[in-house]
């Protein structure tokens, strides 16, 4: 079954056969999504969809899941049980999902530039021995002026900032013509200005009608930039309104007793486990 | 000077020899630039070692005919992957746990091997050290066959490898083949082992895969310059290492790979020093 399922792969990176996109489906829809290990639940019957120009925030702490809901919705884990549709098929027949990763899952030493990596992104698209065309390069000079690399194309990856880093993958994301973006952690350890050109490049997606799952362990952020936010402790906790999902009931579910609630003047300020610099999820 | 280069070619075991080297010195090189990459050092040791009972038995099969042994090292260095692959995935053994099992069993049925043939000490140290001055015209095509294939694979999959090396969760939203490119990148190390086994044999072998890619590493920041660099350190190390071994009668394969190890101490130490005087500027 597994070397079956290799040559499909194979045959469709030849023939650049992919599943159609329905515009009746939703972009995203998850059911009942669990991943169990021998250790115990990582992720516990999480069930919520996505419309196509959403943007939504998953937030909870560390090591509640959230890369591995990611990575299930990617089609890169399976999970143990329930079932991701992207336009109403499995993701595993689609390259219209970009995975973007946590700078420390990457080799900055690799012998590669900024639009080499960029370039990437094409790779889905080009399929078996094609070599990138002027289109494809037009399409890595688009996206790397979208994210302000231009100047830094030529550059080995290694003398990036991490601000610089994390841009370049939206860049390559937006190569592979990307409609459903998954962000892992991307301003964490971001200094606020990095964090600001984010945001900015966030808002430019929108109005392409990309469609953005973030995740994020800084609540505030969470609460202050976001629409729609996701409360993520292996279970889901909520989805909705920040300030509905984030009602201190649901903070204390999903952080326990690692989240200190202050009274202010506006109500509760959550000062919760905003620590760690690159979250490692046990995934 | 003319005549001290021109000497040893009036030999025609020197000029195989030389032409072999410079093959197999481009072919490995290419091939280990992806070995120091992804850290696999370990593993094309392991590999090389492993297919000794493969060449064994070719050996004893064919009665000195190469293309049986070719065959036989091949299949073996395959199944000797596989094995390895099958022991870490299945148990909680990690994988370069398996590596050692499997790559010190193999050896070691492989010695068992000759061992029971007569002449048994000089193969043996035919197959672990390489024996480059015994290559003969048939050799040589059989080698230029098989690199030339290794060579093609690897640029007809270039980008593919190049992803799957940098980024294997992009190389799986990209939808490609991740496993079935793994196993070629194997198959590609095996038959480049089989084809670089006369030069330097077995027991030198990791040296030829690694020793050049990681000095062209150590010079550029750019993949396709390390692969041309790394080449090229390997085929003039070769030619090098050749007439050392001619003039000051070293074994060849030992000659070859010292030539690279002391390339790349001359770059490393060059660049040390480098660094440092820029540091000290600044």
């Amino acid at each position: 079954m597994s070397f079956f399922d290799e040559l499909l792969k194979t045959s469709q990176h030849l023939s650049k056969h992919r599943n159609p996109h329905l515009d009746d489906e939703q972009i995203l829809q998850a059911d009942d999504l669990s991943v169990r290990y021998e250790s115990g639940a990582a992720l516990d019957e999480v069930t919520f969809s996505l419309n196509a120009g959403q943007r939504l925030a998953i937030v909870g702490p560390n090591g509640a899941g959230k890369s591995t809901l990611l990575q299930v919705i990617a089609g890169v884990l399976t999970p143990t049980s329930g079932q991701v549709h992207i336009f109403g098929h499995a993701p595993g027949g689609h390259i219209c999902i970009a995975y973007v990763p946590q700078r420390s899952q990457v080799d900055w030493s690799f012998p590669v530039t900024v639009s080499d990596v960029v370039m990437m992104g094409r790779v889905g698209q080009l399929g078996l021995f094609r070599n990138p065309a002027k289109h494809d390069w037009q399409l890595v000079n688009q996206a790397l002026e979208v994210v302000s690399l231009t100047q830094l194309a030529k550059r080995q990856i290694s003398q990036l900032s991490g601000g610089q880093q994390q841009r370049m993958f939206i860049a390559r994301a937006l190569a592979q013509e990307a409609e459903l973006m998954l962000m892992d952690e991307p301003l964490t350890g971001l200094d606020v200005n990095s964090q600001e050109q984010i945001f900015a490049i966030l808002d430019q997606l929108k109005t392409q009608n990309v469609t953005v799952l973030i995740s994020l362990h800084d609540l505030q952020m969470a609460a202050q930039r976001f629409d729609e936010v996701l409360l993520l402790n292996k279970r889901m906790l909520g989805i909705g309104d920040p300030e509905l999902v984030l009602a201190p009931e649901n903070l204390l579910a999903a952080y326990g007793g690692h989240l200190h609630l202050v009274p202010t003047e506006d109500g509760l300020l959550a000062l919760g486990d905003t620590c760690c610099e690159g979250e490692h999820d046990h995934a | 000077m003319l005549e001290f280069i021109l000497e040893p070619l009036q030999y025609a075991f020197m000029v195989r020899g030389l032409i072999a080297a410079v093959l197999v010195g481009m072919v490995s090189a290419v091939v280990g630039t992806y070995i120091v990459l992804r850290g696999m050092a370990f593993f094309g040791d392991a590999l090389a070692h492993a297919i000794l009972p493969g060449i064994a038995v070719g050996y004893l099969v064919g009665g000195g005919a190469r293309e049986p042994l070719f065959w036989w090292a091949l299949v073996t260095a395959i199944l000797s992957s596989l094995g390895i692959g099958a022991i870490s995935r299945n148990t909680q053994i990690k994988e370069d746990t398996a590596i050692g099992i499997v790559f010190a069993g193999m050896f070691a049925l492989g010695v068992a091997l000759i061992s029971t043939v007569r002449s048994y000490t000089v193969d043996l140290a035919h197959f672990l050290f390489g024996d480059v001055l015994g290559v003969r015209n048939a050799d040589l095509w059989l080698i230029a066959a098989f690199g030339g294939f290794v060579l093609l694979a690897i640029l007809a999959f270039y980008k593919e490898f190049m992803v799957l090396s940098f980024d294997p969760i992009l190389a799986a939203t990209l939808r490609l083949p991740v496993r079935l490119l793994d196993f070629l990148l194997l198959v590609l190390i095996a038959i480049t082992i089989v084809v670089s086994l006369q030069t330097v044999g077995v027991a030198l072998m990791v040296a030829m895969l690694v020793t050049p890619a990681a000095t062209a590493y150590l010079l550029t920041r750019r993949l396709p310059i390390m692969m041309a660099l790394a080449a090229a350190i390997a085929s003039i190390s070769g030619v090098i290492g050749l007439y050392i071994s001619y003039y000051l009668s070293i074994a060849s394969g030992s000659a070859i790979v010292l030539t690279c190890t002391a390339i790349f101490g001359l770059v490393w130490g060059i660049r040390a020093t480098v660094t440092r005087r820029r540091a000290q500027q600044f």
